[in-house]
């Protein structure tokens, strides 16, 4: 069997770890939290390098953001992947996903050939999981989603697919669109040596002229969804802390609380 | 697709063969709020084989039109036949909004059906509501606009998303915000049996070869009165006891914090946040949980929550009814105990409580 070519999309998203804040003018200042690769794109991208460990395979990481995105695709490449673009333009900024997918979807096929495309889940700063199963439509191939393992077989993909209480087995034909879930396999971190090989290596960076997508098909323009508003937000309630002193006290005192307030936690148990 | 003459409200009624989702019937109290607010007819589209009955348990929580589409290649769900029947059926009937449970089901049809239709989809939306719009750039206002309201980067912000242009209006909606219609089975309301063509590659492409539903060690956190949540204060699986037994007392479930999922203390079916479960109980008892808002998120709706923190400043205090400072693993027994004998006295004195709704609401900072 040839080896199977296989795309992973990985988006660079702010430290999800790091508090985002916002700036005067209300939009959101994404330039102090350190930018990470999405975490579910890493379990992709480990996805991807084992079947390159098992059958022999070019794994080639695709990325989608400003020029700072360079350091997620270097961060791929010295994990093992073995080529890395990049879609950079300033034409694409404000896309929802059904212009990011469709940018994506443009440069994929101007890849050429691929039997699967793996991508996360969802993204930690967006948190759609919109755009994998978008660029499938794109493209016309099967998705399958919240994949937790999967293998290839005889030119199939044998998947499980997570599902509420519990899972599916799926299989489809190649080439096939994955989205990857936590997969319980940790993502290998980048070596020494994979440093040093990555450092070598070319990023390929490409504009929307280089993958014949239009202006109007992208960015604000290119896209149906708007932003009305956006704000920060905070959740509160009237709160009532009980106090006393010896921990006997200071749970009688909540349980006395909650009966003068009618609650009785025993009775709307039953 | 582009505006034209779009109409009407539309649901995905998703079911497994058995019953239909709970996050449909949600669907259907939200969906009937909008049709009355934009003066529309609210419809669901049912697809499966051998599930008419379910049709008019959909009219009975609040469909006034029911699209059933019935073959055999369509018993189960996958993406492209499904995705297929629906985009025909709303290329042809031209339905205004489209909503979809935000469940595995939603989020995997949902956007393979706006990217085929070229229109735009919000995600896990927590909340809808219709409303004017206007484009600053052009200057034009768009009446009647679907406000697609969603918690954005990790729940830090609420972003309120519209799709002026386009049509349908599209999103999915997270699980476990609404509340449940009331079921009226007297309702009136119409079946619309779809024929439906299929092609063969869209049969061909994924073939299921099995579906397994584990129910062992699932929490049921969705249906529970009373929900005692474990975090990282609670310090490993054998603090977890101690979670346990207060929800045995209490007959409720055991919920958790991603911090002690993510340590490994127990499954990921209790998480309950953002990227967990909604839940909607009485009450919830947050037990050395700090109360990051990616977690208050999926229990804001919890009627009365009570927090236990040794941290006076800990954030769960500002979204909480009741607050305890203190050691849980002080607390804890003590608590256990009391309400062990509160509950032996209490089986010769029944009486029904009705507890206030004290929901958060969320307050914006200008
Ligand atoms: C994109 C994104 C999605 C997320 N989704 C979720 C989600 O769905 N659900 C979720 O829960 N989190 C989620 N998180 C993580 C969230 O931000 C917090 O990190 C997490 O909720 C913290 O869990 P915790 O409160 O248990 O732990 P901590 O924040 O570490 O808090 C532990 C608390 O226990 C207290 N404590 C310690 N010992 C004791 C004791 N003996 N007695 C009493 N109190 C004690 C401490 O004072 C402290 O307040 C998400 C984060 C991101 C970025
Ligand atoms: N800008 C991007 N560049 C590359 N891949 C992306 C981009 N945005 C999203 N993706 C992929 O699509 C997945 C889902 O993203 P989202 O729909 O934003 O939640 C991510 O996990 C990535 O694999």
């Amino acid at each position: 069997m040839p080896p199977v070519n296989i795309i992973v999309l990985i988006k660079q998203v702010p430290d999800p770890k790091a508090h985002v804040s916002i700036k005067e003018d209300g939009t959101l200042d994404r330039e102090r939290a350190k930018a990470v690769i999405n975490p579910y794109d890493r379990y992709a991208i480990e996805a991807a390098l084992k079947v390159k460990e098992k059958l022999g395979a070019k794994v080639i990481a695709l990325s989608m953001g400003p020029p700072k995105a360079e350091d997620a695709l270097r961060e791929a490449l010295a994990m093992g992947v073995d080529e890395a673009i990049l879609l950079s333009d300033r034409r694409l900024a404000g896309s929802d996903t059904l212009a990011t997918s469709y940018a994506l979807s443009r440069a994929i096929r101007k890849i050429g050939h691929y039997d699967l495309i793996l991508c996360g889940m969802e993204t930690v700063d967006g948190n759609t999981g919109q755009v994998g199963p978008e660029i499938a439509e794109h493209l016309g191939i099967p998705q399958i989603t919240y994949v937790e393992n999967f293998e290839i077989r005889d030119g199939f993909v044998r998947a499980k697919r997570l599902i509420e209480g519990g899972y599916e087995i799926l299989r489809s034909k190649l080439p096939v669109l994955l989205t990857i879930t936590n997969t319980g396999e940790e993502p290998r971190c980048a070596t020494f040596l994979g440093v040093v090989k990555a450092v070598k290596k070319d990023i390929v960076v490409c504009s929307i002229d280089d993958i014949g997508v239009e202006e109007d098909s992208v960015g604000l323009k290119g896209s149906p969804t708007k932003v009305k508003k956006i704000e920060r937000a905070v959740l509160c309630r009237s709160k009532y802390i009980v106090k006393g002193g010896s921990v006997e006290e200071i749970v009688d005192n909540l349980l006395k609380k909650l009966e003068e307030d009618g609650i009785d936690l025993v009775m709307m148990s039953e | 697709m582009s505006k034209g003459d779009f109409s009407g409200v539309w649901i995905y009624a998703g079911h497994d063969g058995s019953k239909i989702d709970r996050a449909t019937l949600e669907l259907l109290g939200v969906g009937r709020k909008i049709a009355e607010k934009i003066g529309a007819e609210l419809s669901a589209v049912l697809i499966g084989c051998g599930i008419k009955h379910f049709a008019y348990e959909l009219i009975s929580y609040g469909a006034d039109k029911v699209y059933l589409v019935e073959h055999e290649e369509l018993k189960y769900y996958t993406t492209l036949p499904y995705a297929k029947v629906l985009t025909d059926l709303i290329a042809g009937e031209k339905p205004e909004i489209v909503l979809f449970a935000a469940n595995t089901t939603g989020r995997d049809l949902a956007p393979r059906i706006a990217a085929r239709l070229k229109t735009g989809l919000t995600a896990d939306c927590t909340d809808l509501d219709v409303g004017d719009y206007e484009d600053k750039a052009s200057g034009k206002l768009y009446k009647n606009i679907l406000y697609q309201i969603r918690p954005a980067f990790g729940g830090d912000v609420i972003a309120t998303i519209v799709t002026p242009e386009r049509r349908p209006q599209m999103a999915t909606v997270r699980p476990g915000i609404f509340e449940l219609p009331k079921k009226n089975p007297g309702r009136d309301g119409e079946i619309i049996q779809c024929r439906i063509e299929l092609g063969k590659n869209e049969e061909q492409a994924v073939e299921i070869l099995k579906i397994v539903k584990e129910e062992r060690g699932e929490a049921n956190l969705k249906d529970a009165k009373i929900i005692v949540g474990g975090g990282r204060g609670v310090g490993g699986p054998e603090g977890f006891k101690l979670i346990r037994e207060l929800a045995k007392v209490l007959s409720g479930q055991v919920g958790a914090s991603r911090a002690a999922v993510d340590a490994g203390w127990i499954s990921y079916s209790h998480q309950i946040g953002l990227t967990g479960q909604t839940v909607r109980p009485d009450i919830y008892i947050a037990c050395g949980i700090s109360g990051a808002v990616q977690h208050v998120i999926g229990v804001k709706n919890a009627k009365i929550i009570i927090a236990i923190n040794k941290d006076p400043h800990a954030p769960i205090f500002d979204f909480a009814d009741y607050g305890i400072v203190g050691d849980l693993f002080e607390i804890l027994p003590v608590l256990i105990e009391k309400l062990k004998n509160i509950k032996a006295k209490h089986k010769t004195l029944r009486k029904m409580v009705n507890v206030q709704f004290r929901g958060l609401t969320w307050k914006t900072i200008k």
